[in-house]
């Protein structure tokens, strides 16, 4: 450069910027005013339930990677209030269900979330399944006093009174599938996972656990979120010969792992592997016949019961025969009758009312009975292990004796140590 | 009369932008908090920080004419910056002075890395937001231009740059919150962020820097170095054989495109209450360049409302039609390209001159 480039910015009158700058901040300052934290101004809820119909938000992916997902969750969703309407509605008032797609995107879901509370004024919203949307709806609903239904298993370590969790926490999935493999007289295990949220929090409590229960973990391994190739990790696990191998790998990625599996050699005669991610949904997708694994769940399109059969009945007479159900389906058509279930033992759509009577509130799901945690706001459930059958369906192998009850922060087992890694 | 036609040019010249800056001012500071509800102010707000960044492409893609299609990065630098005080923030205000991020001792083993230490301090934080972005613009612009790499390698380059970022973040869970990214933020500089007040407040300090943002841009534009920028763009070997650098001319418009970014999104994450890698990588990159090419990337004012329309088309159409609005959107942007290519803008002004020439030969 042969000329410096302070000339090169000189520009031509410079009183016009002044002017410029000096309005805005006088527009601005007009604009600006604050509360210091702490005194917060109330938000007035602006739910109305006087008049025939009351309005209920439905916040799920139906674009982006996890739509696929995620649309199960909304079919079943839509199936709960069909029943619920054709049934007489939610005290005597018919159910309205305003849609929204919260387009994979955190920053969406927040933003929708938002729109349904403040814009559309419904009583409650359901949906949610990446803990990064529910971390970015949580300070959304609590900030408006709202409710939030969400309806997908997760590591737990959290509990919000603007929040009913219907899916399992860790003391209902990973734990007991943990119990399962002791009572299999596991003695190695290998950790496999994406690097997410619940694969680190979920190893994090299988490790502590394990050497509680005398297990030794032989290995542990993390890929990115839907990175597919699992060649060198895999050479690992065949390396390390483990019982078994804990799988807490995250939709698509899972097809990368059990393909380089099995072409290694490794199937359910030597190292099995055990999933909490793999449901009906997934397992004809996996590329590979995984007939002989085992996943755990609080729901199997198997379990026997007149409940689940109407579940099933119903839902393949409306979206199909070939559609499976699974365990996210499940708790969601389940957040809406629990839904139905508090307001009718509160006598009323405000939320601190339901709140304050929610404990104890029931529903006759397929899964069997679940109980809400007036406490914590998760439900009790019975942890169940399948065994997956040439059919993609889950035989039932083992299940715990009665309904878990839900224990998000792991306060009853000694041997937690948060802060441990 | 000849002579008064010149003036009147030249007036035009340097009060019609400023009119036009003056309009937005109104419109975002004035006329919006009175006719908006604070949810509709907020997403506003959101779209006001893209714009930011958009400001900063129009100056670097539309002027310099370095399609920059990896602005994630620098919008991502300011806005995880911001995310990294508000969480410490929030920490400390219930855990005491030596308080760490709830997630480092959810998912992680309960230390904090140090380079997260000196966020703790509000004016640290910001000069890292404008310092950070122009320090990784400079290093990485200085080695690009200097090179000689433009045209669809340069794209190519930063857009890989935007899958690496973001991959990156998902990849460090125990360091940045990973796809969760950074949420849960409590307050703002002391207030309390969700009390509607101080929503509004944060609104307006956005909307302010957009207006900042497109006087430093517009100054730019008025001086010898627009000039130039506009020379390199067009005849790079003549800048050169006139003695300039084009290097250090496309450099600076880069660094000043990457500091505007930074600060969208360092506003974006107070606004939204989170930043995540879906925030930053390539998708979202893309978005920020729709929003410009839209607009008009040369224009002044066309790249920021171009960034708001987008923005404001993505909330309407996802509202009005959850299940088909992503088809809708594809479909406008197929249209503007075929039918507009330098943006609906430049083909507003490109008309009216048109019929303005035609006057004239009348």
């Amino acid at each position: 450069m042969t000329e410096g480039l302070s000339h090169v910015f000189e520009s031509r009158p410079r009183l016009v910027t002044g002017t410029v700058l000096a309005f805005t901040a006088a527009l601005s300052l007009s604009a600006c005013g604050g509360t210091k934290s702490g005194e917060s101004s109330a938000v007035e809820s602006c739910v109305d339930t006087s008049g025939d119909t009351v309005k209920l938000g439905f916040l799920n992916s139906t674009s982006g990677a996890m739509a696929i997902s995620e649309q199960t969750v909304r079919d079943s969703l839509v199936m709960a209030i069909d029943e619920i309407n054709a049934d007489g509605g939610i005290l005597g008032k018919k159910v309205e269900p305003v849609a929204e797609d919260g387009a994979s995107d955190p920053a969406i879901f927040a933003e929708k979330i938002e729109k349904l509370l403040t814009g559309d004024c419904v009583a409650a919203v359901f949906g949610g399944w990446t803990s990064a949307s529910r971390k970015a709806m949580l300070p959304v609903v609590e900030a408006n006093k709202g409710l939030l239904f969400y309806p997908v298993q997760y590591e737990g370590l959290e509990a919000s009174e603007n929040i009913y969790y219907t899916g399992a926490t860790t003391n209902q999935q990973i734990i007991p599938a943990m119990d399962f493999l002791k009572s299999e007289g596991v003695k190695t295990l290998f950790l496999a996972g994406s690097d997410y949220v619940f694969p680190r929090t979920a190893n994090k409590i299988i490790k502590q656990y394990a050497e509680e229960l005398g297990i030794e973990i032989v290995g542990e391994e993390y890929v990115p979120l839907d990175d597919d190739d699992w060649t060198t990790q895999v050479a690992k696990i065949a390396a390390a010969k483990p019982d078994f191998v804990f799988n807490t790998i995250n939709g698509s990625s899972n097809v990368g792992f059990v393909k380089a599996y099995y072409e290694q050699g490794l199937g359910p005669d030597n190292s099995p592997i055990i999933s909490v991610s793999i449901a009906e949904e997934e397992a004809p997708a996996m590329g590979k016949d995984i007939t002989g694994q085992y996943a755990a769940w609080n729901y199997f399109q198997s379990v026997e019961s007149p409940t689940n059969d109407t579940f099933i009945e119903a839902f393949q007479a409306k979206y199909g025969d070939d559609r499976p159900t699974s365990d996210p389906m499940e708790a969601a058509y389940t957040s809406l009758y629990l839904y139905k279930a508090l307001v009718e033992k509160a006598g009323s759509f405000d939320v601190d009312e339901i709140n304050a009577s929610a404990d104890g509130v029931t529903f006759d799901a397929p899964e069997g009975t679940v109980t809400i945690d007036g406490e914590n706001h998760h439900i009790a459930k019975t942890a169940l292990i399948g065994k997956i059958n040439s059919d993609n369906q889950f035989d039932v192998v083992w299940s715990s004796d009665s309904p878990v009850e839900p224990d998000p922060f792991l306060e009853g087992y000694s041997w937690w140590d948060p802060s441990k890694n | 009369m000849n002579n008064l036609l010149q003036t009147g040019q030249r007036l035009g010249r340097t009060w019609g932008p400023l009119l036009g800056i003056a309009i937005v001012a109104i419109a975002l500071l004035v006329v919006a908090p009175a006719v908006l509800s604070p949810f509709r102010l907020n997403n506003l707000g959101k779209y006001v920080c893209w714009a930011i960044a958009g400001v900063g492409i129009g100056l670097a893609w539309g002027r310099g004419g370095m399609l920059v299609m990896g602005q994630g990065v620098f919008f991502g630098l300011g806005g995880y910056a911001m995310a990294m005080h508000l969480k410490l923030e929030a920490a400390m205000a219930t855990g005491g002075p030596d308080a760490i991020p709830d997630f480092m001792v959810l998912y992680g083993d309960g230390t904090m890395p140090g380079w997260w230490e000196p966020f703790r301090s509000g004016p640290f934080t910001l000069f890292a937001i404008l310092v950070l972005p122009a320090i990784a613009a400079t290093i990485l612009g200085f080695a690009i231009f200097k090179r000689r790499v433009k045209g669809a390698y340069f794209a190519i380059l930063t857009q890989a740059l935007a899958v690496a970022f973001a991959t990156l973040l998902v990849a460090t869970i125990k360091q940045t919150g990973g796809f969760n990214g950074l949420n849960q933020f409590t307050q703002f500089f002391g207030y309390n962020l969700y009390d509607p007040v101080n929503k509004r407040m944060i609104y307006s300090i956005a909307a302010v820097l957009l207006i900042v943002c497109l006087v430093v841009v517009w100054q730019l534009y008025r001086s010898r170095f627009g000039e130039l920028l506009v020379a390199t763009r067009d005849a790079e070997e003549r800048v050169r054989f006139l003695g300039h650098d084009p290097a250090n001319i496309k450099l600076v418009a880069f660094v000043v495109a990457a500091v505007m970014a930074s600060i969208g999104g360092a506003m974006f994450a107070p606004i939204t209450g989170i930043i995540s890698p879906s925030d930053v990588d390539a998708t979202a990159s893309i978005f920020l360049i729709a929003g410009v090419a839209l607009g008009g990337r040369s224009l002044l004012l066309g790249p920021a409302i171009g960034a708001l329309a987008v923005g404001f088309g993505r909330t309407f159409l996802s509202e009005s039609f959850p299940d088909q609005w992503t088809y809708f959107l594809g479909l406008l942007f197929i249209v503007v390209i075929l039918f507009f290519p330098s943006g609906l803008g430049s083909s507003w002004s490109q008309l009216t001159s048109r019929l303005r020439t035609k006057e004239v030969a009348r």
